[in-house]
């Protein structure tokens, strides 16, 4: 192996919220949570190391001036276990999230590529099962998968098939969303049933019974966003809530716009088995992940005609508004309970699950 | 579970908040003993809608926030060996010992896993012959049962390469430390319903009447805390001090007797420390010695554990109501829930953890709250 080169150590007492036991020089679970500790890692140790300037830097994708086009850029790893489960697989997801990461910034998706890193031992069969559903996953969201890559890492090195996907498409005139851009006064709208893949993952990974299969969610959301676009260019931001589910997603977009947003708890759609599970299980749905489900904040003057055109589309059928955003406690998100009284939606300090992916 | 439902609706819990209103003339203190009655309060705001002199104040009735650092710590150890698999639940990770938690123990290569149930742990030690697996057995009377139960299958199966590490604690006494503390604030109790689904209600008119204190047995819903609240202030504004049973739907008076009876083989009553409070005598479990040979202390002869617990944590007098999060020097500033010094810290059924999230938002839940029917939070 070859000597590592002395580095200089990150600047731990720098951080403005230090992680749990911040000394720790190791990377711990929690990094990988996609709540407050990952996006400590990202903004103190790889935006100073990638440093530029760029204001959409920390959204789901990139979009960057090309000959005039304006393109959109993404790119996601999947880490999931079990490989295959109800309602999907780590080929789905990995078409799947990086579609819909292009399509928060409101891009038609065209082109993906993907790189399987395989585990030695690995059923060859198991990968062939892996590669048909990508090849299916994409001709369902309607791009191509157009490069790739494959290696190989050492028995005990992998969980069987680890894949990267990375996607460019195209961002239509007129249309400018962000993280950044949520305003006062934006309604909040999420496409449907929160939670479900994240439960879907643990019934089969933890061996709980529910009475009923739980399915994930896992979908593009192209289709979805093109319907709203069709309605008005002027969609503010736009999140699909994976990893951290919707409290993150509405964590940081009310953190990067600057506004406060405030729920209406009793609109959010949660469906029964969801709360069953998570009820057992001592988890709050609006942490657990989604696949197939986006939030959109939306200017009022819009919001109405906007969730129509989502409750017409099989994608958004269940769409609720589920709040608003307010000028007071600007970044934080406030949940109005089923009695009237108030509660803080905080981010996740780390994982509130084992890894989903 | 559609049944939940029932005991969350608004219009029920409007009538029950109008009862409280109008029954209470003072001030009065009370303590839910229970982590999972603070944090169905948090979770849907209810000390929000009381009068202004209803305080509760959150108990000491967290497993995560009263397991003593030398207790985490030897986990530490333990999960630490390379021959072992450690089992916990998952909130134990995250808890400071003196100097990392077990989520670190895992990052450096331990084997800690997660489990749901601690009959998982028992299946992992028959899957892995070749390894020890040891289960963290904290919690009340409530996990106590299936705990016991591991050791009563292992021996039955004859699974040899498994152990629980106890760290059981026990509700009655700590209701007397908290009678019996120099400074006590408490006037009621709203006791843990589910503890009392296992031993009954037998252990409780005993201490009404030594200490002249209600105590309302209460469930975990938020109808099942109001209702808990409202039979408190009742007894208090008549100068009564009974118990009552407010979750009679899982509690009998005689709880649960074959889960008794399995606690009284596997288990014996010994003295306990409690994080942040100290030795309270006759309140924990350990393997009794017919099954010692499964206590991972006797097992893993761990020495050399040397504790140091922040020198400016005062979760203690938190955990007892003597002290309000937000006045410990150490709260906002030192301690955070990404730094704790102290477990309350920790986990969201912590007292420090929820006033963190409250304090956070300034004063607005109150004032977005109808007609200033609030306490004061944070």
């Amino acid at each position: 192996m070859l000597p590592i080169p002395a580095l200089p150590a990150p600047d731990f007492e720098g951080w403005t919220c230090p992680v749990p036991l911040r000394d720790s020089p190791q990377i711990v679970m929690g990094h990988g949570g996609g709540g407050a500790m990952t996006a400590e890692l990202i903004e103190h140790l790889f935006l100073p190391a990638l440093a530029n300037e760029r204001p959409d830097r920390l959204g789901d994708s990139a979009v960057l001036d090309l000959g005039g086009a304006r393109i959109a850029f993404s790119t996601d790893s999947f880490v999931v276990r079990p490989l295959f489960f109800p309602g999907g697989s780590i080929g789905d997801l990995a078409v799947n999230g990086t579609v819909n990461d292009l399509a928060m910034s409101g891009a038609q998706p065209a082109y993906l590529s993907a790189a399987f890193i395989l585990e030695e031992g690995t059923d060859v069969a198991v990968v062939a099962a892996v590669a048909d559903r990508v090849g299916a996953a994409a001709r369902e969201a309607g791009v191509e998968v157009v490069t790739g890559d494959t290696k190989v890492v050492d028995a005990g090195h992998g969980d069987g098939v680890f894949v990267n996907t990375a996607g460019i498409g195209l961002v239509p005139a007129g249309v400018h969303i962000g993280p950044n851009r949520a305003e006062v006064g934006d309604v909040v709208i999420v496409s449907g049933d929160i939670g479900v893949h994240g439960v879907a993952i643990m019934s089969v990974r933890e061996g709980l019974e529910f009475g009923t299969e739980i399915r994930s969610d896992c979908a593009p959301l192209a289709g979805l966003v093109a319907a709203m676009l069709a309605v008005t260019r002027d969609l503010h931001a736009l999140r699909d809530p994976t990893r951290g589910g919707l409290g993150t997603a509405l964590n940081e977009i009310a953190s990067a716009s600057g506004v406060g947003v405030e729920l209406d708890e009793g609109r959010i759609p949660v469906p029964e088995m969801v709360q069953n599970a998570c009820s057992l299980l001592g988890l709050d749905p609006l942490y657990v992940a989604n696949e197939g489900k986006l939030v959109a904040f939306v200017p009022p003057d819009h919001a109405d005609a906007v969730l129509a055109a989502m409750r017409a589309h099989p994608y958004g059928a269940d769409a609720a508004a589920i709040g608003s955003c307010v000028p007071e406690h600007p970044g934080m998100v406030v949940a109005r309970t089923g009695f009237g009284a108030t509660r803080v939606v905080d981010v996740p300090i780390g994982e509130q699950l084992p890894r989903i992916c | 579970m559609k049944y939940l439902e029932e005991f969350s609706d608004p219009e029920l819990a409007r009538r029950l908040l109008d009862d409280i209103h109008r029954t209470a003339t003072q001030p009065w203190a009370m303590m839910e003993v229970c982590g999972g009655q603070t944090h169905s309060i948090i979770r849907h705001g209810l000390d929000q809608l009381l009068p202004d002199g209803i305080e509760l104040i959150h108990g000491p009735g967290c497993p995560v926030c009263v397991t003593p650092l030398d207790m985490i710590d030897k986990a530490l150890e333990i999960a630490s060996r390379p021959d072992v698999i450690f089992c916990s639940f998952g909130d134990m990770l995250r808890v400071p010992g003196s100097d990392k938690d077990l989520f670190r123990v895992k990052s450096a290569g331990g084997d800690v896993r997660v489990v749901y149930s601690p009959m998982d742990a028992l299946a992992i030690a028959r899957a892995n012959p070749a390894k020890h697996v040891v289960f963290f057995g904290i919690g009340f009377e409530t996990t106590a049962p299936p705990n016991a139960m591991t050791v009563h299958e292992a021996r039955r199966l004859g699974i040899e390469n498994f152990s629980l590490l106890v760290s059981h604690v026990r509700v009655p006494p700590a209701i007397e430390a908290i009678m019996t503390a120099p400074v006590c604030r408490v006037q009621a109790f709203l006791a843990a319903g589910h503890v009392c689904t296992v031993m009954g209600t037998g252990e409780y008119p005993e201490l009404t009447e030594r200490y002249q204190v209600p105590i309302v047995v209460t469930g975990f819903e938020p109808l099942d805390i109001l209702e808990g609240i409202r039979r408190a202030v009742h007894q208090l504004e008549e100068g009564r001090h009974e118990l009552e049973n407010a979750y009679a739907r899982v509690v009998s008076e005689d709880g649960n007797p074959t889960a008794r009876r399995m606690l009284d083989d596997v288990f014996e009553v010994v003295d306990r420390s409690w994080r942040g409070i100290g030795l309270i005598p006759q309140s924990g479990w350990r393997l009794s010695e017919k099954y010692r040979e499964y206590d991972a202390e006797h097992r893993f002869a761990v020495s050399g554990i040397d504790t140091h617990e922040s020198t400016v944590c005062r979760s203690g007098e938190v955990l007892q109501g003597l002290l309000k999060p937000h006045e410990c020097e150490a709260f906002g500033t030192a301690c955070t829930p990404r730094n704790p010094l102290g477990a309350t810290m920790v986990s969201s059924e912590g007292a420090c953890a929820a006033y963190y999230l409250y304090r956070r938002l300034g004063t607005s839940p109150q004032q977005r709250t109808p007609a200033g029917e609030v306490s004061s939070v944070g």
